[in-house]
């Protein structure tokens, strides 16, 4: 039997023994259906998941769900929308009772006296023409100014097939504006013309990701087994879908044989009723789906399996410090 | 199958058991070193010791609160433990 430390040197495992205990439980709630946005390819719309539970709007009843939350085991909200930032005092409901991170577009601020240390993440659609395309709108312009500095914020950066070459100069304008990012790819759910991910896209943008790593490592919240996975949706010689997915709301999970999984995460709409299928889209076809974090989940969820050879158990670590420096379970 | 009742034959079944249901290779009961940290050294994470929980509960017909897990640190401690509880029944 392979043990931790005899697969380890010293510095290593005191990195493994910082995140073995952490036993992080999340799940996500939709704070609210509506968005002052309406991006091409959000899976929340085009999925008609907004349509899919009423609002409940009283903060009293959001406060008491969240308080059975807790007792459930949850030690991580993860809010998304809609908007959460159209709600704030639904928002407050859970950064009062849990360790919070808010997903926003970053174009209301959220109030840093109200949420001194609240973990925050805009999401960002590529450069100023894909922001407009898809958004609508070039966000950036806006939070940036926001959150400038803020140390509790990073970007979320969702690539294109036609951000490919662009990347840096994204990552550099995040830089000078004194913020982290973190990148995610693009699923692409609404078929928008020419952002399909051609073949052999994917193997670019891994060796863009893993050059962008090496270039701004005090700037980007990655890792290069994060990008393997992430562009081949490989893991071990397994590939990621429906039969190994970690993410699905744990009372629908009716999968056999099931396998390994987040622990009692489940993914509430604002009715505070309704569970959707996954933390993404239930119209999302599983075989494409490239949710990052259901991908950093699965390597989370599976630690075992990487107890194999030093490198294997280090891209383990690795994936699994990433993701709590993401949720502030450990500083950046 | 009758379940041990004396803490050395429970230190093996329990071993056993961890060996089955994480399907460890290249141990066995006999040579599982009891005092382990199955966390720190064997990686066993929280999804793990809930199935281990599960099928312990069911051999001994006792209760394992969610809240003791993090107390259940190696196969001496679960052993202990279970002992405990059986004195209990
Ligand atoms: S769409 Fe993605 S996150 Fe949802 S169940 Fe399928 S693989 Fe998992």
């Amino acid at each position: 039997m392979k043990t931790i430390s005899s697969l380890l040197d010293d510095q290593w495992y005191q990195r493994y023994k910082k995140i073995s205990k952490l036993n992080i439980r999340s799940s996500i709630y939709d704070v609210t259906n509506r968005c002052n946005l309406r991006c091409k390819g959000c899976f929340f719309f085009s999925s008609g998941e907004d349509k899919a539970a009423v609002e409940e709007m009283e903060v009293k009843k959001w406060e008491k769900f969240i308080g059975r939350e807790k007792e459930r085991g949850v030690n991580l909200a993860i809010l998304i929308g809609g908007e959460p930032t159209l709600c704030f005092d639904r928002v407050e409901a859970f950064y009062k009772q849990l360790p919070t991170f808010c997903a926003t577009n970053g174009l209301i601020k959220i109030p840093r006296d109200r949420f001194p240390d609240m973990m925050i993440g805009i999401s960002l659609w590529g450069d100023e023409e894909d922001e407009k395309l898809l958004r609508g709108k070039d966000t950036f312009a806006i939070s940036s100014k926001n959150y400038e500095g803020d140390p509790y914020t990073y970007y979320l950066y969702t690539i294109n097939s036609k951000q490919i070459g662009k990347t840096e100069r994204i990552i550099k304008n995040i830089r000078d504006v004194g913020l982290k990012v973190h990148m995610q790819l693009l699923s692409n759910d609404e078929g928008v013309d020419g952002f399909f991910w051609k073949p052999g896209e994917l193997k670019d943008l891994r060796s863009e990701m893993d050059d962008m790593l090496d270039k701004y490592p005090d700037t980007l919240i990655s890792s290069k087994y994060y990008h393997e996975i992430i562009t081949t949706g490989k893991m071990l010689g397994r590939k990621f879908g429906w039969m190994e997915c970690p993410s699905v709301s744990q009372p629908l999970d009716k999968r056999k044989p099931g396998p390994k999984r987040l622990i009692e995460f489940i993914r509430w709409a604002s009715d505070l009723k309704t569970m959707h299928r996954c933390c993404t889209s239930e119209t999302r076809n599983c075989s494409t789906c490239k949710d990052g974090a259901a991908h950093m989940s699965w390597v989370m969820v599976n630690k075992r399996a990487h107890i194999r050879t030093t490198k294997d158990l280090q891209n383990w670590i690795e994936i699994y410090e990433m993701f709590a420096k993401l949720y502030q379970f450990i500083p950046w | 199958m009758p379940v041990a009742t004396d803490t050395k034959k429970i230190v093996i079944h329990v071993a056993q058991i961890v060996i089955d249901e994480l399907k460890l290779e290249d141990i066995t009961p006999e040579t599982f070193d009891p005092d382990i940290d199955l966390i720190d050294e064997v990686g066993i994470d929280s999804m793990d010791l809930a199935t281990v929980a599960l099928v312990i509960q069911d051999k001994y017909g006792i209760k394992i609160d969610e809240d003791d897990y993090p107390k259940l640190t190696t196969v001496r401690f679960i052993a202990e433990y279970i002992e405990r509880k059986l004195k209990l029944i």
